[in-house]
């Protein structure tokens, strides 16, 4: 079958994949953040009993591998009685996993907000919240996004493996179409393009154009 | 609500151990691939054609940005359009080593480029060629602050072992899912191999980073 033909007959499929994929990362994205940031600031909290908490979870996430914990969320967690469907599964399972990846990094960029900067807030009165809500956060957010920046293709490449718990995003599409006609070039060459596209040319742009603005913004630009 | 067998776990117990094995040989054998193929990528990165050097940064690129899994799948099923059928052991090694060289590629960049520049003219000062200025002078001196970076891609190597599962790898992701099929239990196996990869990355990743301190004291970057 000729190329062109190939992606007359399947294209629809595998946009639809495309499109359960974008869902996936975008979802994804906005736990990894809440994790990343919540278990981040845990870490460097006073209480030990807290800082234990965001520890396990860290190593827990991080010590194993993305398939065993989705594999472990969608079998086992509904013996505990939680049961949740595939699609909730996925995005949770991947954003939590880089998320503990993310902890790191915010822990680090708040870190490297100078000393200075903690002790003039002090000065000025500012309670702790206050002190980390309008100055060390906003600087630390400029610190992590170029780190972020790869964590978020990470984040991308950790998606293609729901479609192993059957959400039926790209890489599912790809591996269905592939055991029905067995045009394994073209259809796992057309999704390693499709997700090389969208990193490289959607993700990419988008946080450097973040990069900026928020350079900017606290006027380092 | 939650039984957990202890019977069972001793069971199977034989068998993730066995196929922990595997994973390991696996890991181990990806990485050798990676280890290799990665300083290919990095030093045909520093050669000084131009469309070589571009062609080898954008493959880079493009290995760097897509996932892992799908190039497990091109890999295993591409070849026997084009006759050439390879093992799932060959084929999941090719996947896993030539992604993470793309990774290791970037780690021994940095290193080399990390050496000053100085080092490059007394070399040549003293009428070294190329390749002996890389092994005698370069390699030696890029080589141990990349060791960190490597440690850290040979914890991630081993766990992205079981994605190989996919292509019928027998590694411990492939052996706890034929025992949840058989058993219809889920459970013990899976809870058993995460415990099993926390066991193992968790130490391997402290001991990494306590040589990295040993290193960087060694080398005089105490901060």
């Amino acid at each position: 079958m000729p190329y062109f033909e190939f992606l007359e007959t399947y294209s629809g499929r595998l946009l639809d994949g495309t499109l359960v994929t974008l869902g996936q990362f975008g979802l994804a994205v906005l736990v990894a953040v809440a994790a990343a940031l919540v278990s981040g600031l845990l870490k460097m909290a006073h209480a030990k009993t807290l800082r234990a908490l965001a520890v396990v979870y860290i190593e827990l996430f991080r010590g194993t591998s993305l398939l065993v914990q989705l594999y472990w969320f969608y079998f086992v967690l509904p013996l505990f009685g939680f049961t949740m469907d595939k699609f909730t599964v996925g995005f949770l399972t991947v954003g939590l996993c880089y998320g503990a990846y993310g902890a790191e990094l915010v822990r680090g960029a708040i870190q490297s907000v100078p000393r200075g900067q903690w002790e003039a807030a002090l000065a000025l009165n500012m309670s702790p919240s206050q002190r980390m809500r309008r100055i060390i956060l906003p600087q630390a957010l400029v610190a992590i996004l170029p780190p972020w920046g790869n964590l978020m293709i990470e984040i991308l490449k950790g998606t293609a493996l729901v479609a192993l718990i059957s959400v039926a995003d790209l890489m599912f599409e790809a591996r269905q179409i592939n055991n029905n006609t067995y045009l394994s070039a073209q259809v796992f060459g057309t999704a390693l393009i499709i997700y090389y596209i969208f990193a490289r040319f959607m993700v990419t742009p988008v946080m450097r154009w973040l990069e900026r603005v928020m350079a900017r913004k606290i006027g380092r630009a | 609500m939650l039984d957990w067998k202890l019977d069972f776990t001793w069971e199977i117990l034989p068998r993730l151990a066995a196929a922990a094995g595997n994973t390991m040989l696996a890991a181990g054998g990806g990485y050798l691939v990676a280890v290799v193929l990665g300083l290919v990528f990095a030093l045909a990165q520093r050669t000084p054609s131009r469309p070589l050097t571009f062609v080898v940064r954008e493959l880079v690129e493009f290995i760097r940005s897509t996932p892992l899994l799908l190039q497990i799948f091109f890999i295993y099923y591409v070849g026997p359009q084009f006759g050439l059928r390879l093992s799932p052991w060959a084929a999941g090694l090719i996947a896993i080593g030539l992604h993470y060289a793309a990774y290791l590629s970037e780690v021994y960049r940095g290193g080399i480029e990390n050496v000053p520049k100085g080092q490059w003219e007394a070399a040549k000062a003293i009428n070294l060629s190329t390749a002996k200025t890389y092994r005698r002078i370069v390699i030696p001196q890029a080589l141990p602050p990349a060791l960190a970076g490597m440690g850290n891609y040979l914890v991630g190597i081993f766990k992205d072992t079981p994605m190989l599962s996919v292509i019928g790898v027998a590694e411990l992701m492939h052996a706890a899912n034929s025992i949840g099929a058989e058993n219809f239990r889920y459970l013990e196996p899976y809870t058993i191999v995460g415990l099993i990869f926390l066991a193992i990355s968790l130490p391997t990743a402290w001991l990494i980073r306590r040589f990295e301190i040993a290193l960087r004291r060694k080398m005089g970057l105490t901060r």
